[in-house]
């Protein structure tokens, strides 16, 4: 098993994930540079959090033309296992390897905090070993994550099992309170239809170390753990 | 006395030059006189526009370098202390922390957005400057009363502007402290500081050692932004200040974390030789300084400049303040790896001249020299000659005895609802405090952050402070009870506090009176200092923070950045309760100090008596807390300082989500005191700590053997908040109710009008 973190011009959890595969997790993982990426070399690619391109005219849009995107779309198309974390979601939807939108936060200011999300399904190569319903303790920190989507998109990933994570309360159920930036449906993460896709807004790297966590969980090395088992 | 620019001074010859007005110099006519004499001729208008711009009190410490020379600067772990762009300090094993806190007063009372972020990016560079890669932002903030339109505005975009800047850039933002006093309307403060981590064998220093060098200007283009902006920093705020807007540079968080990122690629190389940033002062700044400290001089090509406006006369180039830029010195054999680094990153760049061995900054533009003056006149500036007067005493020194308030529970909800003690959690949510997978304690957890360094078992605690009230009601005592409660702060984390760094904001030094508070403020820091033997690495002034419609001056305020060392990660300790059943202990004696207390500003009080600072006190209390938590006898810790016992113990409840009970019989106090000055004084040198009941009797042991007074004043509950005094019921509440008080108070300065 090898992993790409790739690196675009203003990502900055690249470091933080790298961390986590590396000396965690213990998988073969290379920080790569978007524009050296070749993704015959990799069994699976991260696309972290950050800034890409500083978020001009919209986040992730920028890096969305990367020439390493093109290598993303490939390695997708083999049934490698990517995840975009964060802006890495951000990425994934505007190269339309996922769908929908991700727009400014109900409230519109950047939002810090450590939220619960539920697993919606153990059908993804990320949650085959979450049980379904089982709540993580994960942080998010963005300005751009209310998931959005058309009425019949929101039915079809519900239909097919995409929504992979929803925002929910201490209970485990979602409501109003329980979702930090006003996504439809509650939506924190979902997977592409072959499912070898997942993004998600909050950030599993920063969950993954008892030491980091409120809770003194790992959540986030349940999702993170299933790179070093593909 | 400032001086108009006179024309038959010696015109620059530059062809492009094309000053449209006379310029203006602030330097005063026997500064005027001096450079003239150094320099053997008169200056030219650019010369003369360098000049004033170094010989700034911003870029020149004028007024305040004589005072800040008494201050501890020395110890075992200090690697780099003052005059470079941050201070560094050993924390063993070959790691080295850098550290730096720098204000941004006078931009951001004018333009709040701009002026905040662009403080964050100058910090970020003085870190990046010795080869360490910036791993946290605080940041201390003050403003008017929020009533105020005005202050409240300041306030929604100066977070704004920090939230922006800071979470581009990937730097965490994870402690700082807000004050609202009027004194701060409408010149409110903006101090950012950063922390790096590197390793001691990779530090560079700023300065030119190696003639031949070449120069390398790396980052935004120049332009015409931001020219002049220090001696606008060095001048007090009037109607006038509107004007000044364009000297406040815009911030590109983008491009930051692309220098940040190539800075350290371009210095792994190891063909890099130098580095500084450009911040106030500009090219000007940078050149002088760096070839000053290492004894040679430079000589560039002004037209080699990457510009974004067309027509910069040499005055332009040398002055401009544009963001996001820094100067490196490269060695000639390593010019092609390193420019290749700046390239992968896209960033512009320009090879602008030499290191030379003439003393000289020689500066031409078309092969003509426009400049040539020595590095040395420029970064070494006359003293300016201050006078001190103490301050007619404006209130009453004497406290009045108050009487016990009709209700102590609504006394301690309304103390919890004010802006100074209400939680800042809408603040600090707005800002990433996590980016770097370092932050252990985060924002609102604890005194201080605790940043894990990655690959160790050590951390770092770090925490920026300072009471303003305190301050100005004795600069003395108030200044050396910033250090002291700063201490307290990142001990109460588990960490054995090492170094500091301080940012200066006073009024106008050419006023007797602020220049006395200035002078008092330092002594009281030495003092401080050297009693706990913690040595000062760096610092930064800013003057003029002054109202000139009023001429009042801002309460003076020295903010102190604490960096602790935490040797083992299973030391760290938060404040919040941990199980109902624990004892509450309180190291310390209890006076009655009510002097700028919380309690005063709650009755609309203003004077009497700041706490009293008494070095062995603070000594005893902080040793006893460091060997408690080394010990395994402590589970929750917290500082008792601002509101007294009486907010400490809610917040303390507020955060574990559990009650207490207090009797105050058992808090070591004076005998005379009444139930509200044992509640409400904000004596220094105290500490409330939780211990397992079996622990208790050992701790208690512990701070008999170093000399602190300590008894349990009580046990943490279930649920309820309940202080006695022997069988008398004082207060009672819920710490649900307490908690939602609490929070409110911010949240609503967020909202618009």
């Amino acid at each position: 098993m090898k992993v790409a973190v790739i690196q675009f011009p203003g990502s900055n959890c690249d470091l933080d994930i790298f961390h986590v595969l590396r000396n965690v997790l213990h998988v073969e993982t290379n920080l790569v540079w978007h524009k050296n990426f070749n993704g015959t070399d990799y069994d699976s690619a991260v696309l972290p959090g950050g800034f890409s391109y500083g978020d001009y005219l919209r986040a992730g849009i920028i890096a969305a033309h990367s020439p390493a995107m093109k290598h993303i779309k490939e390695m997708a198309k083999e049934g490698k296992p990517i995840v975009g974390i964060c802006n890495g979601f951000q990425i994934l939807i505007e190269s339309g390897l996922l769908p929908g939108a991700l727009l400014r936060n109900q409230g519109t200011a950047f939002i810090c905090k450590w939220v619960k999300i539920r697993n919606e399904t153990s059908n993804t190569p990320f949650t085959k070993t979450i049980r379904k319903g089982a709540i993580l303790d994960i942080p998010i920190a963005h300005a751009e994550g209310r998931y959005v989507n058309e009425h019949d998109g929101i039915r079809e990933l519900n239909e097919n099992e995409q929504i992979v994570f929803r925002y929910v309360d201490n209970q485990g159920k979602t409501s109003e309170n329980s979702n930090p930036n006003g996504s439809m449906d509650s939506i924190a993460g979902i997977c592409s239809l072959e499912r070898n896709i997942l993004g998600l807004m909050p950030h599993p790297e920063r969950a993954s170390e008892t030491i980091l966590s409120p809770f003194s969980g790992s959540d986030g090395l349940r999702i993170l753990s299933s790179l070093a088992q593909i | 006395m400032a001086l108009e620019f006179c024309p038959h001074l010696l015109k620059s010859e530059a062809p492009t030059l094309n000053l449209t007005k006379s310029l203006k110099v602030n330097l005063t006519s026997e500064e005027l006189a001096e450079a003239r004499r150094r320099l053997g001729r008169e200056p030219n208008e650019t010369e003369l526009g360098m000049i004033d711009i170094m010989w700034s009190e911003h870029c020149s410490y004028k007024s305040s370098r004589q005072a800040l020379r008494t201050l501890p600067k020395t110890g075992k772990r200090v690697v780099v202390g003052p005059g470079y762009d941050s201070g560094v300090v050993d924390i063993d094993d070959g790691d080295v922390i850098a550290f730096k806190i720098e204000s941004h007063n006078h931009p951001s009372a004018i333009e709040p957005y701009n002026g905040a972020a662009t403080g964050i990016g100058g910090i970020i560079r003085d870190i990046l400057c010795m080869n360490c890669r910036p791993i946290a932002l605080l940041d201390s903030l003050r403003f008017g009363n929020l009533e105020s339109g005005n202050s409240k505005w300041l306030f929604q975009n100066v977070v704004r502007g920090i939230a922006d800047y800071g979470n581009c850039t990937g730097i965490p933002t994870v402690a700082g402290e807000i004050e609202f006093d009027k004194s701060f309307e409408p010149n409110c403060l903006v101090n950012v500081a950063c922390i790096g981590h590197g390793k001691a064998k990779d530090l560079v220093l700023g300065r030119m050692d190696r003639p031949r060098d070449i120069i390398v200007l790396v980052g935004g283009a120049t332009g015409r932004d931001g020219i002049h902006g220090v001696t606008f920093a060095s001048r007090v705020i009037s109607e006038e200040s509107e004007l000044d807007r364009p000297a406040v540079q815009i911030g590109d968080p983008f491009t930051k974390k692309l220098v940040i990122e190539a800075t350290l690629e371009a210095l792994r190389t190891r063909k890099v030789t130098a580095v500084k940033d450009l911040g106030g002062g500009g090219l000007t700044c940078a050149l002088s300084e760096m070839s000053n400290k290492g004894g040679k001089g430079v000589e560039i090509k002004l037209d080699a400049i990457h510009v974004r406006e067309e027509d910069m006369t040499p005055y332009e180039l040398l002055l401009s303040e544009s963001q996001e830029r820094m100067l490196f010195t490269v060695d000639p054999e390593g010019q092609d790896e390193v420019l290749q680094v700046l390239d992968k990153w896209n960033l512009p760049y320009s090879v602008i001249g030499r290191v030379t061995d003439t003393e000289h900054l020689i500066a031409k533009y078309m092969d003509k020299v426009i400049v040539d003056v020595p590095s040395k006149l420029l970064t070494n500036s006359p003293l300016a000659r201050r006078t001190a007067k103490k301050p007619k005493a404006e209130s009453n020194a004497q406290t009045p005895r108050f009487t016990n308030p009709l209700n102590l529970s609504d006394t301690i909800l309304e103390m919890l609802s004010d802006p100074n003690v209400a939680t800042k959690e809408a603040v600090y949510r707005q800002y990433d405090h996590e980016v770097g997978a370092r932050t252990v304690l985060k924002p609102g957890d604890a005194d201080a952050a605790v940043l894990r360094i990655m690959g160790t078992v050590k951390a770092i605690a770090v925490k920026v402070d300072c009471n303003s009230s305190y301050c100005y009601l004795d600069p003395y005592k108030g200044h050396a009870a910033a250090v002291s409660e700063a201490a307290r702060n990142v001990v109460a984390t588990g960490a054995q506090p090492i170094a500091v760094t301080d940012c200066c904001n006073f009024g106008n030094p050419e006023k007797p009176e602020v220049y006395w508070q200035f002078k008092e403020a330092i002594r009281g820091i030495a003092y401080m200092l050297k009693g706990l033997k913690i040595p000062c690495v760096g610092g930064n002034v800013s003057f003029y923070n002054e109202d000139e419609k009023s001429g009042r001056s801002i309460k003076p305020t020295t903010t102190i950045v604490m960096l602790g060392l935490i040797e083992r990660l299973s030391l760290i300790t938060s404040m919040a309760f941990k199980r109902a059943g624990e004892s509450i202990v309180l190291v310390g004696k209890t006076f009655s100090e009510l002097g700028g207390s919380q309690y005063h500003r709650l009755i609309g009080f203003e004077g009497g008596k700041v706490p009293n600072l008494i070095i062995s006190r603070e000594r005893a209390s902080i040793r006893t807390t460091i060997e408690a938590i080394r010990s395994g006898y402590v589970t929750a810790a917290h500082d008792c300082s601002k509101g007294g016992l009486a907010i400490s113990l809610s917040e303390m409840a507020i955060k574990g989500n559990l009650g207490l009970t207090i009797d105050l019989k058992a808090v070591p106090h004076l005998q005379s005191m009444k139930a509200y000055e044992i509640l409400f004084s904000e004596s220094s040198a105290r500490f409330i700590l939780t211990s397992p009941e079996s622990q208790t009797p050992k701790l208690l042991a512990l701070a008999r053997r170093l000399g602190a007074p300590a008894a349990k004043i009580g046990k943490v509950s279930a649920s309820d908040y309940k202080i006695t005094m022997g069988k008398e019921r004082l207060a009672e509440c819920s710490v649900k109710h307490m908690r939602e008080v609490w929070q409110k108070t911010i949240p609503q300065a967020f909202e618009m009008n």
